[in-house]
């Protein structure tokens, strides 16, 4: 049942013939010690050995958040309402329905499906919210993260896999790497107590993958953690690349603290470049990094194509998680190719696999 | 380990790598090359090695204060959301009393220069100038009045009857000490029938600033980027600043501005990119051999840029700025004030250090 990573032979061979890996303590040394633009340039020459056509991708999507309602109470969140408070919401099928064909008709390819761990939620919902998607629309489904998962078989009294044969069966698609925050359990106490472990996240994506499903992993930094940590994360996230070859996708971004119960300040711009081109050197075994304009703006997100970005995300028709702490950027898609055009790159739209679905003219 | 495969620098910016290691100057064949880079790491690195050269990791920023006396302006310029007509709604003069008011609102803070500009105002006389200066110096002596952009001292010398020697000097002895480097826009004929055609031609901008450094006025020197203009007239412009440096050494620090669009005659343009943003910091660290300070006006493209331009040739943040006009009536969306706190965490956190200075660079007291 496993399946193979579908990368081209030659970009596994670029990836087998990297340098010795970084190990723990020398990607330490140079996420806090090196210059930015050092740093930056290691990373820039990784990637463009991994993507040497000089070809950058986004996606056209849509988050739809289908329920905020949730128990986990996590510190940085400013979007949940905890059961029967006002203002919590699970979406009508009205309502999705038209997120998607507005989706759609903007050419869209996937939707993103997150929501809160809502207890009044059960096995039956998913699938019978997957069997309606799929019923009615052509568009792949990347949704539910770990925690949702974890959460629901934890509620079901079913395995992990039970549950996710189920869900792949009513048509899920692909799994987004949200609720990852940092996989270091002393800072997860600190900051997500009721969240799955990080063990638990890892081996959600580990049955996932083994069961052909494949993922994206994040790391949401910048909070409680320090950068030895963070290192840790991205240790854990190669490991079980090496392992099964699932991840499609790494996507760095920083926590944004306005209305939130994390008393910090976010962290700056270079710090956030720091963490990408840390990131694209230590996961020379995940082919693809995203640039997180959501959270960094659009300038940024551009610069970031110099530190090991080769994708710029989605264009997020809709995004109300981190809109929620304070942080509103807008791109059309125009916009995005803009950006990545004036950056020297070409521009190319893709699905959720990284399979290119159209170059855009230079 | 991986180890940089090969050098940052390409072998396109080869010669302009070797002039930089020796210290010799670019020409405008070399800016256009670096402005036509694909390589902004490299070009970031090449205008690094100057910005190391001359301040080491020092990053400068001042606690300061603006007075944008009125918005009533009759230039018009294209690119401007802030100017209105005397009739427009919106449209103020603030009083002396209400200048006087501001200030006082924050005499508590060490506030070590107000920087002061306007709008062409079509009638408010001569005295209204002096006198503005004069009760600013009087209500914060210790802090130094930097007023006026060559635009601004141009339209004084016609209604004080004194010549522009005369109006510098009349500024001088009530108080004006330093100018800001607005108003040079681009020195482009090209751009500026479309865009200014009313504001004063290049060359008295730059005549006007000559007379003030011969006076021993400090001033700096700005570019407005990111509308019509061409790279080569980019480079021209910065040129143009080296050559007058040369001739009458006076500027202290160059501003490249990033240009908004919202609320202007130009709104159909695109806003500036982060790679604009950085390269154009960097190729001016370069091209002005001469300049002693490049700075990242983070009002301008936003405190993360701003913070990361420090990498690529800036070395000063410009203000503690709480209360500024002209961009955001523009739509900037960066925030309306950092604080000393916040602006001292972007550079650490940046790996530089943070020292704050008056309005002539030295160190605050």
């Amino acid at each position: 049942m496993k399946k193979t990573i579908p990368l081209t032979a030659q970009n596994r061979r670029r990836l087998e013939d990297s340098e010795e890996r970084l190990s723990y303590d020398e990607a330490l040394r140079m996420y806090e010690t090196e210059d930015l633009l050092t740093l930056g340039a290691r990373a820039d020459q990784f990637r463009q050995r991994l993507h040497p056509e000089g070809v950058v991708t986004y996606v056209v999507d849509r988050n739809i958040n289908y329920t905020n309602i949730c128990v986990s109470g996590c510190k940085f969140c400013a979007f949940f309402k905890a059961p029967g408070c006002e203002g919590g919401y699970v979406i009508s099928e009205d309502e999705l329905s038209r997120k998607i064909e507005e989706t759609i008709a903007l050419g869209g390819s996937q939707i993103l499906m997150q929501g809160g761990m809502n207890p009044d939620l059960d096995l039956d919902y998913y699938v019978g919210l997957l069997r309606f998607i799929r019923g009615r629309f052509d568009i792949h489904v990347h949704g539910f993260s770990p925690p949702e998962i974890a959460f629901l078989a934890d509620k079901s009294g079913l395995s992990v896999e039970e549950v996710l044969k189920a869900l792949m069966e009513a048509g899920l698609g692909s799994i987004p790497g949200g609720g990852a925050e940092i996989l270091v359990d002393q800072v997860r106490a600190e900051v997500s107590p009721r969240k799955c472990g990080s063990d638990q996240w890892l081996k959600v994506m580990e049955i996932a993958h083994n069961l052909g499903l494949r993922t994206t992993a994040t790391m949401m930094f910048g909070h409680r953690e320090t950068p030895g940590q963070r290192i840790e994360h991205l240790l854990k996230i190669r490991d079980l690349q090496d392992r099964t070859g699932g991840f499609t996708a790494f996507i760095p971004w920083s926590f944004q603290p306005e209305n939130t119960r994390i008393d910090t300040p976010a962290a700056t711009g270079v710090e956030y470049l720091r963490t990408l081109a840390i990131s694209r050197l230590v996961l020379d075994n995940v082919l693809n990094l995203q640039a997180s304009w959501v959270t960094q703006g659009p300038k940024v997100a551009q610069i970031s194509l110099f530190f090991g970005a080769n994708d710029m995300g989605s264009t997020m028709i809709e995004e109300n998680v981190v809109a929620a702490a304070g942080v509103r950027f807008r791109l059309s898609e125009e916009e995005l190719i803009r950006l990545i055009g004036e950056a020297g790159f070409q521009s190319a739209k893709r699905d959720t696999f990284y399979n290119i679905l159209k170059r855009n003219a230079v | 380990m991986k180890t940089i495969a090969k050098n940052i620098i390409d072998s396109t910016l080869e010669p302009v790598h070797r002039k930089v290691l020796a210290g010799e100057r670019l020409s405008a064949e070399d800016g256009v090359r670096l402005f036509n880079s694909p390589n902004l790491l490299a070009v970031g690195h090449l205008a690094n090695i100057v910005r190391e050269r001359l301040h080491g990791k020092k990053t400068y920023y001042v606690y300061n204060q603006h007075i944008n006396y009125t918005n009533i302006c009759k230039n018009f310029c294209a690119f401007c959301a802030f100017a209105r007509k005397e009739t427009q709604q919106g449209a103020y003069v603030m009083s002396m009393d209400e200048v006087e008011r501001k200030l006082r609102e924050r005499l508590l803070e060490p506030i070590s220069e107000i920087h002061v500009v306007g709008g062409v105002h079509p009638d408010l006389p001569w005295d209204y100038y002096v006198e503005l200066v004069r009760r600013i110096k009087q209500v914060r002596p210790e802090a130094t009045v930097k007023a006026f952009t060559a635009v601004e001292i141009d339209h004084l010398s016609e209604i004080s009857g004194l010549g522009l020697t005369g109006t510098l000097r009349a500024l001088k002895s009530a108080g004006l000490e330093a100018m800001p480097g607005g108003g040079a826009e681009v020195f482009s004929n090209r751009v500026r029938e479309r865009l200014f055609p009313r504001k004063i031609s290049s060359g008295r901008w730059l005549e006007v600033m000559a007379a003030a450094h011969t006076l021993g006025i400090q001033t700096n020197a700005t570019m407005l980027y990111g509308h019509m203009e061409t790279i080569e007239e980019r480079v021209e412009h910065l040129i143009r600043l080296r050559e007058l440096q040369d001739r009458a050494e006076g500027f202290m620090a160059f501003i490249p501005l990033a240009f908004h669009s919202a609320n202007t005659g130009l709104d159909n343009l695109p806003a500036t990119t982060g790679c604009d943003d950085l390269k154009m910091v960097a190729v001016s660290r370069l091209m002005l051999d001469n300049f002693p300070h490049i700075k990242a006006y983070w009002v301008m493209i936003g405190p993360k840029l701003a913070q990361i331009a420090l990498s690529f040739g800036a070395d000063d943040m410009d203000g503690t700025i709480i209360h500024e006009n002209i961009t955001h009536t523009a739509g900037a969306s960066t925030p309306n004030g950092l604080t000393k706190t916040e602006l001292k965490r972007l550079i650490e956190s940046a790996g530089f250090e943070p020292i704050e200075r008056d309005a002539f660079y030295r160190k605050a007291a």
